[in-house]
This record gives C-alpha cells, sequence and structure tokens, in this order.
C-alpha cells in the first residue's frame, strides 16, 4: 500500500510539486494554450517560445493537485530544446507510460511519473499539462484555445 | 452503540478490504450502500413476479402493478403526502427538478420573472433553472451564504422575496457545507407572497424525518439511492392541484387516457407525468429501504448522523492547518475540508490506500466553490452504518496524510 504510494508521489514529484520549476507566463510566447479538467477544476496554462521548429522556451501556469503540477514542471526540463516533432513522439511516449508504466530514457525526470499507472483515476491528473503542451504546439496563431481533458 | 454496529452486518458490500485495508466508506452523501434488504426485494421481484405494469391482465402483471403502486403509496407515506397520487416516480432528484422546470415552469414564467435560488445549491438545482430562464426570459436570483460558516444570509431573504419572484427551489441539505436550512420558514415567507417552492431534498430524505405538509413546499424531489435504495428511482412530490394543471413531462405509453392520429387525451395525475415503463424493480427496492429506515427510526438516523458528524468535526477542527466548512453546530454528517495546501484529489488517493472512501472536487457546486474561494475540497460524509471508530481512523489517517505531504 504505501510502497505504491510512495511510487506515486516520489521525492521528485513532491519537491517539483512544492517548487514547480518554469512556472510563470512566458511573455514573448508564440503560442500557449489551456488545459482544464472540468471534473475537478484543475486548470493550466502552457506558454511555448519556437525557433526553427524547435522549443528554445517553455512555461506553464495554473492550479491543480500534486501530480498534475509537477507533471508540468517536470515536462518544462523535459521538453526545453526539444524539435517540435520530438515533442510530439515524447508526449505519445509519456501518455504510454501512464498507462503501462513502460519508461522510455529520453523523457529524462519525467519518468518519475511511472507510478501513475498504478493510479487509473489519477491518469488524467498527470496528463493534463502535456495535453495543453499539444494543443498549444497545434494552434497556429498566438490565440488561447481550450483544451478539455475528459476524464 | 451495539444497535448500530449489528446494523452493519446487513450491508454485505461493508465488510471488505480496500488495498488490503478495512474498507471505511464515508461517501453517503454521493451515495448509500444498500442493505440485504433493499437486495434481496429487487430480487425477489425478479424471480418471481417479474412483469409489465399497469396494461396487463395476467396474473404477473397484476401482482407486478400492486407491488409498483404499494411502492408509491410506501413514498406517500414517508414523506406525508396527502395521497399518493402526489408521488411522480422519476430516476431521482435531477429528474424531478427538470420536470418541474419543464411542465409548471414552461407554463408559468414569463420575461422578467424571477427564480430565487440560494448559492449552495447543487448543479441539478441550478442548471435546469438556467434552461429554463432562456427559455422564457425569467431572471435568476440568489440567496447568499455568508462564508465558511455555510450559512444563508436570512437578512435578505424577504427582501429579495420581491414580486416578481415565482418560484423559491433551495436545498433542505447542502452537500457540500452540511448546512441544513429552516425549509418550512422559507416556505412560510415564499406563501406570503404567492411563490412557489421547490425543496431538494436529496440530503435530507432518509437522514431525518420528512413531512411535506409541514414544511408547506409545493414541491419536494429525492433520490432512491441516497436512502440505501437503488440507483434511478427517485420520486417527486408536487402538490395535486399544481399536478392537475401542468402539462405532461414526456409523450409516451401509460400517460395518456386516449389516443387519436392527431391529438391524445391526458392520463389522471400522476400517471400523465410517467410515460413509458417504469423502473418497477427500482420502486420496490426503494419501497424495502423506505421500511428498513421506518424500522430503525428516522429520528434515531438524525440523532446518530448529528453525533457522529458533531465528535468527527470537533477532533478534525484540532488538526493544525486545516480548513473547515459549515456550521460548526447543527450540522448534517458531511464534513468538506481543506487540509492546509494539499490539494483534494491528493487527500482522496492517499486516504483511499487506507481503504477510506472520501469524495475530493468540486461536489457539484462550482459557484459555491468560486465563492468560497477553493477550487475543489475533499468531504467526508456519513450514515448510520458509519461509527465512532470509523471517525477516529479518519481522523489518523488525515495526520498520516499531513505527514506524508510534510505539512
Ligand atoms: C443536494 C443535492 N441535490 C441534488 C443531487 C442530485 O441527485 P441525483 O444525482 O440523484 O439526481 C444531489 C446528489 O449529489 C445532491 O447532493
Amino acid at each position: 500500500m504505501l510502497a505504491e504510494l510512495n511510487e506515486l508521489y516520489q521525492q521528485a514529484i513532491l519537491r517539483h510539486s512544492r517548487h514547480p520549476q518554469n512556472f510563470r507566463a512566458l511573455p514573448e510566447a508564440d503560442r500557449t494554450a489551456v488545459g482544464n479538467n472540468p471534473l475537478c477544476g484543475d486548470h493550466y496554462t502552457v506558454f511555448l517560445k519556437l525557433a526553427d521548429e524547435q522549443i528554445v522556451d517553455l512555461s506553464f501556469t495554473g492550479a491543480g493537485c500534486a501530480v498534475s503540477k509537477a507533471a508540468g514542471s517536470l515536462m518544462t526540463e523535459t521538453l526545453k530544446g526539444k524539435t517540435v516533432s520530438e515533442a510530439r513522439n515524447l508526449a505519445d511516449n509519456y501518455n504510454a507510460m501512464l498507462r503501462t508504466g513502460e519508461v522510455d530514457e529520453q523523457l529524462g525526470e519525467s519518468q518519475s511519473l511511472a507510478g501513475v499507472h498504478h493510479f487509473p483515476t489519477r491518469i488524467k491528473c498527470a496528463l493534463l499539462p502535456w495535453e495543453a503542451m499539444r494543443a498549444a504546439l497545434n494552434s497556429s496563431t498566438k490565440e488561447v484555445s481550450t483544451q478539455e481533458v475528459a476524464g | 452503540m451495539s444497535g448500530w454496529e449489528k446494523l452493519r452486518d446487513d450491508f454485505p458490500i461493508l465488510a471488505q478490504r480496500v488495498h488490503g485495508q478495512p474498507l471505511i466508506y464515508l461517501d453517503g452523501a454521493a451515495t448509500t450502500q444498500k442493505p440485504r434488504a433493499v437486495l434481496e426485494a429487487m430480487d425477489r421481484f425478479y424471480q418471481e413476479d417479474n412483469s409489465n405494469v399497469h396494461r396487463g391482465i395476467h396474473e404477473l402483471s397484476r401482482r407486478a402493478t400492486l407491488a409498483f403502486e404499494a411502492a408509491r403509496d410506501r413514498t406517500a407515506k414517508f414523506i406525508n403526502a396527502r395521497e399518493s397520487a402526489e408521488i411522480i416516480f422519476t430516476r431521482g432528484t435531477t429528474e424531478g427538478i427538470n420536470l418541474v422546470a419543464n411542465t409548471w415552469g414552461v407554463k408559468n414564467l414569463k420575461p422578467g420573472d424571477v427564480i430565487l435560488l440560494t448559492e449552495m445549491e447543487h448543479h441539478s438545482n441550478i442548471v435546469p433553472w438556467q434552461m429554463l430562464a432562456e427559455r422564457t426570459g425569467a431572471k435568476l436570483a440568489y440567496l447568499p451564504v455568508t462564508g465558511d460558516d455555510g450559512l444563508l444570509d436570512l437578512k435578505h431573504l424577504d427582501d429579495l422575496l420581491g414580486p416578481k419572484v415565482k418560484l423559491f427551489a433551495f436545498t433542505h441539505i447542502s452537500n457540500t457545507l452540511g448546512t441544513i436550512n429552516p425549509v418550512a420558514e422559507f416556505c412560510a415567507r415564499a406563501r406570503k407572497q404567492g411563490i412557489v417552492t421547490l425543496v431538494d431534498a436529496a440530503q435530507s430524505a432518509g437522514h431525518r424525518p420528512l413531512d411535506a405538509q409541514e414544511i408547506g413546499c409545493d414541491f419536494l424531489s429525492f433520490s432512491g439511492h441516497k436512502l440505501c435504495g437503488p440507483t434511478g428511482i427517485g420520486a417527486l412530490y408536487g402538490r395535486r392541484e399544481l399536478l392537475e394543471a401542468m402539462s405532461p413531462y414526456q409523450g409516451g405509453g401509460d400517460m395518456i387516457s386516449s389516443v387519436d392520429f392527431f391529438q391524445s387525451s391526458w392520463n389522471s395525475v400522476p400517471h400523465k407525468f410517467e410515460a413509458g415503463t417504469p423502473n418497477i424493480a427500482g420502486a420496490i427496492g426503494l419501497h424495502a429501504a423506505l421500511d428498513y429506515l421506518a424500522a430503525i427510526g428516522l429520528d434515531q438516523i438524525a440523532k446518530h448522523d448529528a453525533e457522529l458528524a458533531g465528535y468527527a468535526f470537533e477532533k478534525m477542527s484540532r488538526l493544525p492547518g486545516i480548513r473547515l466548512f459549515g456550521p460548526k453546530g447543527g450540522r448534517a454528517g458531511v464534513i468538506s475540508f481543506m487540509l492546509g495546501n494539499i490539494h483534494a484529489h491528493d487527500v482522496v488517493t492517499v486516504a483511499d490506500q487506507y481503504g477510506l472512501a472520501l469524495r475530493g472536487g468540486h461536489h457539484c457546486n462550482q459557484p459555491l466553490m468560486r465563492k468560497l474561494g477553493v477550487e475543489s475540497t475533499a468531504r467526508a460524509s456519513f450514515y448510520f452504518y458509519n461509527n465512532m471508530e470509523e471517525a477516529d481512523r479518519l481522523v489518523e489517517v488525515l495526520k498520516e496524510i499531513q505527514r506524508f505531504f510534510g505539512e
């Protein structure tokens, strides 16, 4: 019981939820998108700064549980410097990891969210910032779009 | 407590382990567990009497019809309606409210009329009125909640019950705050102005004696599944005078007296509101649940709920950094809280690993959450099959959670 809890709430996750990295707005962002979880009210905005199909900077703002906030913080570290197509692949692999527990080393510290797969009701929390990031990648303008993650 | 302890044996589901820990079910405000008597009554119906109601001549249909109408009589007695015809079977609280909005509401509301609600309503007592307002041009107004103590601002009630108000709809017990509202007083004040009243009794039915005539309301809606009955069945009480004047809710079989190719005439009250094959087994399960609760005594259940909630509330209030919502005294068995800065979903996930079933989220009270300045809360809700040891365990686990998250 506690072993699984410790796997979900690893030290990295507790640390990042208390002190999230890149947790600010990015005024010079090229793309932004909002991720909302209508079931619990958690919401994040993701900001991306792109240059030549590369994510040169990214950040996020918003509010939610320890899992979603840590996921957002770790995501910003994982994706900085990646190309748009790498980011899309990583998002797919991250999604698969949450469901199966299988990790992809390219995910870096975001691998610490693998324990979420023991907690199917929390997958949507870990996914929320990544879904917002994907929505931002898909939007061609600076306009904010709302991406809802169905629970 | 020994009588109460024995009752736990009536609930087979409670005797299980979850994640290796004994289950402590503290989510009755969402749905209650079902005693064996209810499960057996429904099983017996399907095994022995199953048939469609009302139109049949054969023996099984006669039995099913008798059982279905006996359930209506039992429900009428449960809330002290004047007659069984004032009971309409629904899917639950939500459908009862939608029925009133779509029949009485559509017929009686004009542009500029006001529907008065309170700030502590469940989404199911807000959204149907928003949809009605959109359709009719009526407007919504709200009686405010004063703050974390979860009381309604009664000073402003008479001002708000102005000449434009046609309907006042309010909850008896808040599913987030545990507040018990003075519903008889609300109805008396509204009636003086000729305003129609609707009571959302989802959280009070099965938790305390309920008397629609004493409350003096025009409509009252509740769900079977929150009082030990099955899901998919509930009842709407309406005063006959109003029901007679209302048009049907849905069209179909059972709600007509005769059908022509181009027009039909409606069946009598309550059947004109019950189109199609009803939830017969559900009504029979509801009947068994109401018998079961009556045998314990609803006043006894209310006392037990209040003692247990009072005990838990007091113990929880001693946890450092906890924020408790709702009144300190005279409350129902629903306790919402924030454990410092720990998000409700994190609290509930860890509690679940200790075998505790809590709920975290906005509890279908988003406008209230915004007013209180929170995104979500964690909630423990108690019923008669819960006990002091479980309340103690809740507090212990909350301490563990604080330790776990380093708060
Ligand atoms: C106060 C209140 N009103 C209405 C409802 C809706 O009940 P149902 O979902 O059974 O229709 C609930 C249930 O959560 C409730 O707590």
